[in-house]
């Protein structure tokens, strides 16, 4: 029998309010608080849109972002992205039914998915700086390449911390605490999603609008 | 290439003899106590007990330790500024040159707000908020510790500056164009924003552990209502630790661009937009303001309620006014600049979105008076402090209503007048409570109360010091002087100058009494003994266990089924037997002590030194070892041990109060 069915079986003065049923689980706990930090970084990433939306007309005369986005390729690079969210859900099911091809396997395209996205990204700003669209020359510049570049950091952080998480597969297999940290990265890295869809509407359709 | 930067022998300041005689007596105080633990051979028990430790008992105890250290150095700048300022009136320069004048006050704000009032704060909410939710550790006691290293690195930083190279002179707020390359081209600004940039990510992981372990992990019983108001006021600080926090890092994350990498985002050409930075200091600063006060509002409402013996009268309303308090602390940064050139209605918002958060503070200070009308109080200590506190703070809050007033403000913006302002609501309020609650809660944590005579004597030093300190500068204010001066004409300023000197001498006599009152207190440990483990007829769950308290808190996690638990239980067991069956102890796992908190903190130091000297390779390294140290600990074997329930048993054996009710 399943725990939901076991629970509506009991008389509802049996179970306890849910504010006063004593410390919650380690895997509540750890993934509530991972959660905590995300909204923490959600709000370090405000700031630093917030800092784009003041400085995005400030161009000093130089490069619009009219000019300097394609977005064909932010648009390759989206899909990147959002397919690796896709797969890295898939690595979230196999991790719960214990099939390790599965975790490998998914945990690899998502691997290759992100590294696409921030080869793509690291294009996009390679071919800017050649047309000496470079941060140092407007204050719209210097929030672009900090706003995007900082949630390309995050991505980056994302891969290394995937490579460790399958270490950690192999050599300890799944733990407890291996588990909980296989759910933080899949808040993490649906987090940088979440981000990202904010970044490509905020900055790259709105940004090109004449 | 020069491997070690811009950091050369003439980065330490030989020619200044004021700074390398407070070097060199720091190194003497240092170089002492190192040679005490080794020649007592106290370092095994040290780094075993201590600085590899994730107890939050101790963790919380060496963040008091780190503040009480830091309120000695920033009181110590407070004096020089005071006593600058009675000299150098007229023809007078008094002794402290501008450009040493400028790291004074702009080290004495960023030590007194980062450094002795956030890790005082926080070192008390990890010892007490555990014990009050009736829980064994915090959710995350290892990244406690990472969170207390990375405070300490900060203020280690901070405090090489002193030798090395030099301090911001930018005053705490270190606002730009000031603060760019431009016209603050040495260390001063990179010591400021790297200390900061390291405490800051500790004190962020500080307020996800805090939210987490308060709202996920109460003893059995213990919902939302139930909470005593100390927990209440620390879950809205640390929300907003949650909520402000990253603000701060971006922003100083922004600056430390424009000044390493030439980006533009607060310079004054290429588009920059240096009002952007106060504003998002602010959006943090503010904030931050009640980061600091609200848990000192709930060390209050637990003294008053637990020495009048009674309930905190309108506990509901006091919840309910915190929360209040906490949102509502968003939407008021921009009065910190209504000179800034907003139109009319924008300050005309922020002013009265201020004056409204004096409402839910009055709905608190009723509620304290309400909770002594009618109680027995007991004048100890710490209720010295909260009737002190009461009336600084009134004070305090109506010249904030008054600077709310965006006309006034123009008036009295950055004079000496904010300088008063500020520090009425930050001494008496913050520095008030943790006084409060140091002497409140030092017998749970030591197992001795503190001693009453030099107590009282501290408080009074404080209390008459603050006011002939303090009320001079609202007059100074009134007549134009503004902040920061280190030098000024107007010899009509001077005596009331002299008056606010002697203030601080006072508040300097307050300080050493309190340093007497804990020798003292150690001395006669044996007269003040606290057997009981409830010193104070208490209310809450702390006073329930031994003092101090065991590792793991309680054996048995108690069951909650009224508010201020403790009172309750204590009641109905009053002229009942006791109960005789034996309790039932099982084993209970505890994590394991662990280096990594004290390691990454070394590493940290490491970064930010060379990234403030410049030194790029060394910078490399210590990133390289941080990530060693954090997969390390991510690889460790073992993550908990166990501690049999024969232990448990015989500790309560032993310490009989904890069965005793």
């Amino acid at each position: 029998m399943s725990i939901g069915v076991e629970i509506n079986a009991l008389p509802p003065e049996a179970l306890p309010i849910p504010s006063e049923a004593g410390p919650a689980s380690k895997r509540i706990v750890v993934a509530y608080g991972f959660w905590i930090f995300i909204l923490s970084d959600i709000v370090m990433f405000s700031a630093l849109f917030a800092a784009y939306a003041v400085l995005v007309h400030a161009t000093a005369g130089g490069a619009t972002g009219v000019q300097l986005f394609n977005q064909g390729s932010v648009a390759i690079e989206t899909a990147c992205l959002l397919a690796s969210s896709y797969t890295c859900g898939l690595m979230t099911l196999s991790v719960r039914s214990r099939n390790y091809a599965g975790i490998y396997l998914a945990a690899l395209v998502t691997f290759v998915l992100g590294a696409a996205f921030l080869g793509l990204e690291l294009r996009e700003f390679a071919g800017m700086i050649a047309r000496g669209a470079t941060p140092q020359s407007s204050a719209f510049l210097s929030a672009f390449f900090t706003l995007v570049g900082c949630h390309g950091l995050h991505v980056t952080v994302g891969l290394g911390w995937l490579v460790v998480m399958m270490a950690q597969v192999s050599i300890k297999y799944i733990t407890p605490a291996v588990e909980r940290r296989l759910l933080c990265f899949a808040i993490f890295w649906h987090a940088l999603d979440i981000i990202w869809v904010c970044l490509f509407t905020f900055v790259y359709l709105i940004g090109v609008r004449p | 290439m020069n491997w070690l930067g811009k950091l050369n022998l003439s980065a330490i300041p030989l020619d200044q003899p004021i700074i390398m005689g407070a070097t060199a007596f720091m190194v003497l105080f240092v170089v002492f106590i190192l040679g005490w633990i080794t020649l007592k051979g106290y370092w095994a028990y040290l780094w075993n007990e201590w600085l590899t430790s994730i107890d939050h008992k101790r963790i919380g105890v060496m963040y008091v330790v780190l503040a009480l250290l830091m309120l000695l150095r920033g009181s110590t700048d407070a004096i020089m500024m005071r006593a600058q300022q009675a000299l150098a009136a007229g023809a007078a320069q008094g002794y402290l040159p501008p450009e040493h004048f400028d790291q004074v006050f702009s080290a004495h704000g960023t030590i007194m707000i980062f450094f002795m009032a956030m890790p005082f704060i926080i070192g008390v909410m990890n010892f007490v908020v555990p014990l009050q939710l009736g829980v064994r550790d915090m959710a995350f006691p290892t990244l406690n510790s990472v969170a207390l290293w990375l405070t300490a690195s900060g203020i280690l930083l901070t405090n090489i500056s002193l030798a090395v190279g030099e301090f911001a002179h930018t005053g705490w707020v270190a606002y730009p164009p000031l603060s760019e390359l431009q016209f603050s081209p040495g260390v001063g600004v990179d010591y400021y924003l790297w200390a900061l940039q390291i405490s800051g990510i500790g004190t962020l992981m500080t307020g996800i552990n805090f939210v987490t372990t308060i709202l996920k992990m109460r003893a059995p019983g213990m919902g939302y209502m139930r909470m005593p108001v100390f927990c209440w006021t620390a879950l809205a600080s640390n929300l907003l630790i949650v909520a402000a926090f990253p603000i701060l890092t971006a922003t100083f994350a922004m600056l430390l661009l424009d000044r390493y990498l030439g980006f533009h985002f607060f310079s004054v050409d290429g588009g920059g937009n240096p009002m952007m930075y106060v504003n998002l200091f602010w959006s943090w600063g503010h904030p931050e303001v009640y980061i600091l006060v609200l848990p000192a509002f709930g060390i209050f409402s637990e003294v008053v309620s637990t020495f009048s013996g009674k309930p905190l009268f309108g506990y509901r309303s006091m919840v309910a006014a915190t929360m209040a308090i906490c949102v509502l602390s968003f939407v008021v940064w921009l009065h910190h600049f209504f000179t800034m050139g907003a139109s009319a209605n924008v300050n005309g918002f922020f002013g009265v979105m201020t004056m409204i958060i004096a409402v839910p503070t009055g709905v608190k200070i009723f509620n304290w008076l309400f909770t002594m009308y009618g109680g027995r109080v007991r004048f100890t200590v710490p209720i010295l402090w909260s009737i002190g506190f009461i009336v600084t703070f009134v004070i305090g809050g109506m010249t904030g209503v008054l600077l709310a007033v965006p006309p006034a403000d123009f008036q009295l913006h950055n004079s000496l007048f904010l300088v008063a302002h500020f520090h009425n609501v930050i001494i008496g309020g913050v520095v008030f409570g943790l006084m409060a609650g140091y002497n409140y809660w030092f017998p749970k944590v030591f197992g001795f109360r503190l001693d009453e005579g030099w107590g009282r004597a501290s408080f009074w030093c404080w209390f008459i010091g603050f006011y002939l300190a303090f009320i001079p500068l609202y007059v100074l204010g009134l007549m134009g002087m503004t902040r920061r001066m280190q030098h000024y004409d107007n010899v009509a300023w001077q005596p009331w100058l002299w008056v606010a000197a002697a203030g601080a001498a006072v508040i300097l006599a307050g300080i050493i009494c309190q340093i007497v009152q804990l020798i003292v207190s150690i001395r006669e440990r044996e007269r003040l003994r606290d057997t009981t483990g409830d010193p104070w007829n208490g209310r809450t769950l702390e006073w329930s266990t031994s003092s101090p308290p065991p590792a793991w808190n309680f054996a048995v996690l108690p069951h909650v089924t009224a508010r201020d638990a403790f009172w309750d239980t204590k009641q109905h067991a009053r002229g009942k037997p006791q109960p005789t069956q034996k309790r039932e102890y099982r084993s209970i796992e505890m994590p394991n002590k662990s280096p990594t908190g004290f390691i990454n903190a070394f590493f940290a130091v490491v970064i930010g030194f060379s990234m403030i000297w410049h030194i790029w390779w060394m910078a490399g390294l210590g990133v390289l070892g941080a990530l060693v140290t954090v997969l390390a600990f991510a690889f460790r074997s073992t993550e908990e041990i166990e501690i049999p329930a024969e232990q448990l048993a015989e500790f309560d054996r032993t310490h009989p109060v904890e069965i005793a009710v």
